[in-house]
Order: C-alpha cells, then structure tokens, then sequence
C-alpha cells in the first residue's frame, strides 16, 4: 500500500471528527490521525493516560518529557488543558462521555465484534484501555489496513481471534474503504481512489452490501 | 504543630522489599515511571515479585531492567506491546501475564485505596475478561464482580514534594502514581524536586502526605527520564 492511501484513510477518519465532540484516539493509527484534525477544530481530545484537551504532537526538540499520548507521541497543552489520573481517565470512558472512539484492530467481523488484543501464542500486546474504549464511546470507528501483511483479510463474517468488545463497532476506515456495520451487516460506503469492487471483495473476508448509486471516492 | 518528615535514603526505603512481595510501579510509558526506585530494586535484587504496572516499558529501562535480572514472577498489566522481552518470556512461560483493562485495573487499586473491597461492572462481559469472574445481577443488568488490588509496596514517582509526603505530579506523568500511593501497605516517593512545607499551597497538592511512608529526594535524573528519540 502506499503512504499515499494510508495517508487519504487517515484524513477520511479525521473528517468524521464534527465540532463539539470528545474524541479518543488509540494507539497506533488513530493517534496519526490527530496530524490531519484541522488546528482550529472545537473538539476536546481525550488520551487514556489522563488528558482532556490534547494538543498538536511536538518534534523532540520541543517537547515536554512528561507530556505524552496513549501511542507515546510527545503532544501539547492548549489553552483549557486538564491532566488527571488514570481512574477519572477512565470514569470519562465508562460514564459515556466520549462520542467518538477511534480504535486498530486484529480482526473486525461484520458484526460489530472486535479483536485487538491478543494473539495467543504470538503476539498479545494486551488490551490497554481498548475494552472500554470500544464497549463505551457512543460511536466506535475502526482503523486498520484492509488486510495483514501476508495479504489475508481483517474484516471477517466473525473473529477468530478472543475478542476485546462485542458488537460495538459502528464504522471501518481502511486504505480501501470504509464501511458501516449495521443490522443488516455490512454496508460499503466509500471507496478508495485506484480500488475498483472487484479487488475489495477480494480482500475482505465477509459479504457487503453495495449501494446502487455512484459510491464517494476519498 | 508541624507535620511528620518522613525523607529517608533510597538504600533503606528499598531494602524493605523482599523475595515474593507484590510491588506497584507508578507510570504510562517513562512519564510517572520510578526509574531510581526500579534501579535501586534491581541493585538490591529481591525475587520472585509481583509488579503491578500498567505497562512494561519498553527494551532497556524500568520494568524490563527487573524482567531482565529475572527478578518478577508475575506482572498484572494492561499493555505489554512495547516490550518485546516481557511478550517473549510469558509466551514461553518464564513469567505469569494477567492482562487487565487499563480502566479496571485503574479503579481495582483506586477502589483499595478507597478501603474498599470490589465493585461491580459489565466491562469485559461476553469477552476473556470475563473467565473466573462471578456474574452479578444488579437492577436487572449483569455485571462481573471485581476485586479490590493492593499491594506490599508502591514506588512513586512525584515531581514536586514535602517532607511530609505531600505531591505534586507534572502534565501526564500523575497516571497511576496517586491511586498507587494509596493501595499499597508502604509507599514510597521519589521526588524530582524537594519543597519546604507549605510550598504547595494546600489547593495545589495533588495527593495528601497521609498516604506517604518515605520520601527519597532524588538528587540526578538519569537519561532514562528524558524525551525518546525515535
């Protein structure tokens, strides 16, 4: 894939960030998308390790050795920054007051489920503040290359791997797409420029509706 | 009246830790982290610890100083993916790995500081989390019961402190270290910087000395403190 496409997913993620909203970025991806969440947004980002109001990220040079995101970038106080410990960080979580959680993932299934965490016998990074992040935002969006290195698919009809939140995914930004999980299962929404259909079907492990007029390309 | 000083040497707060005690390490990332008391527990070599950290680090400093001297059984965690040595010594079974989300881990130690003895939430229902969890019925939702964590020791890391104990934490540096200072039978702070008492107006401290055993003024900050070159 190209920095090209992986740079246009993250831009489409950054654009369903509206005015007014508490949004948390996870680690990985999500966090990137902060460098195309437009400077003058009213939006209050929330990092799990205890910041509301998060910043711009910093070069080395510039930052502050004890102000960092949950991804470990260095970021910055604005003007109207909290700091709090790691039980109000997550009483922000749990109570509902986030409209927007952006989280990678493993796995995602067309219905809703999401696996993140571990990978037994391999790779089990842990869960972090993921299960609460996707069990409790209002809307959960997910952000992941269409498939893994080895070019299998990442969206499946369900998860093969243990599961970090049941049914609360809502929307899936990849390099090639981006779809919505819905009641009727999946429903493709956008596509990328330079993917046609055949070649998405191709790399997604689970059915998906098609809608009949021209899809928007990002 | 005056309040208690409790400043003492790093040497004798540490050598109170033994073989098999439970240890809390304050920190996100390096920020909060008590790399001097991680290294001077290295150097005084005590086995078999359980370190309660919602991370491992990363290669090279804090907790993979210990999991290199080989000196932790277990770690109760939320987040190992930095550290490749801690993935690669619970795969093969050197050291014991209970993953807990990063929020109920934080609100487990919060609710024993508190004096309390669990509480009850539906995060993890439907998921691993659950397994080995009783299920509550509770105004007719379900939630997993779980319990309070404390531990033998904190280790704190402060950025401004009395003698009494009273802290101050910088940006997102404060993380775990106050709900740590107050779930764990002995506390015990490093502080970059040593204040007299008062100096932290009374609406400024972010934790009350009540829950502090010793203070240990650190007098360098080691490279390990500073910003990561990526």
């Amino acid at each position: 894939m190209s920095s090209n496409a992986k740079e246009r997913m993250l831009k489409r993620a950054a654009a369903d960030i509206a005015p007014g909203m508490t949004v948390n970025l996870g680690i990985g991806l999500p966090t990137e998308v902060l460098q195309h969440v437009e400077p003058g947004l009213p939006v209050c980002l929330h990092s799990e390790n205890g910041i509301a109001g998060v910043g711009p990220v910093l070069s080395p040079d510039k930052a502050d050795r004890n102000l960092i995101d949950a991804g470990g970038a260095y970021v910055s106080a604005i003007p109207g920054t909290a700091f709090f410990d790691s039980a109000v960080s997550f009483a922000i979580v749990r109570s509902g007051r986030l409209d927007l959680s952006l989280l990678g993932a493993f796995e995602v299934a067309a219905n809703g489920d999401l696996a993140n965490w571990k990978i037994p016998g391999k790779f089990s990074p842990g869960m972090g503040g993921a299960i609460e992040l996707a069990q409790k935002a209002r809307r959960v969006g997910v952000i992941m290359m269409h498939t893994d290195r080895r070019g299998n698919p990442k969206i499946l009809d369900r998860c093969t791997l243990p599961l970090t939140a049941r049914g609360h995914v809502n929307r899936i930004y990849t390099d090639m797409a981006v779809f919505d999980i819905t009641a009727d299962g999946l429903q493709l929404r956008e596509i990328a420029l330079g993917t046609d259909l055949t070649e998405l079907r191709a790399a997604t492990g689970a059915p998906f509706h098609v809608p009949d007029q021209d899809l928007p390309r990002f | 009246m005056t309040l208690p000083d409790k400043r003492g040497t790093i040497e004798e707060a540490i050598s109170a830790i033994g073989d098999g005690a439970s240890v809390m390490l304050g920190g996100f990332g390096v920020p909060g982290t008590p790399f001097c008391l991680i290294r001077e527990l290295v150097r005084q070599g005590p086995r078999n610890l359980t370190v309660i950290k919602n991370d491992a680090n990363e290669a090279g400093m804090g907790v993979d100083w210990l999991l290199e001297n080989g000196q932790v059984a277990r770690l109760i965690t939320s987040h190992i993916g930095l550290n490749p040595t801690a993935i690669r010594m619970m795969n093969e079974g050197v050291i014991e790995v209970e993953f807990v989300p990063q929020g109920i881990l934080a609100e487990r130690i919060r609710t024993a500081g508190a004096g309390m003895m669990g509480f009850v939430t539906d995060i993890g229902l439907g998921t691993p989390i659950e397994e080995g969890k009783p299920r509550i019925a509770m105004d007719g939702r379900t939630g997993l019961l779980e319990t309070a964590l404390r531990a033998d020791f904190a280790l704190i890391h402060a950025d401004r402190a009395d003698a009494f104990g009273n802290l101050s934490f910088s940006a997102s540096a404060r993380n775990f270290n106050p709900l740590m200072a107050m779930a764990a039978r002995k506390t015990i702070v490093e502080a970059e910087r040593m204040v007299p008492l008062g100096a932290l107006l009374p609406e400024h401290v972010h934790l009350s000395g009540t829950f502090i055993d010793t203070v240990v003024e650190l007098t360098e900050l080691p490279e390990v403190y500073g910003v990561i070159q990526r």
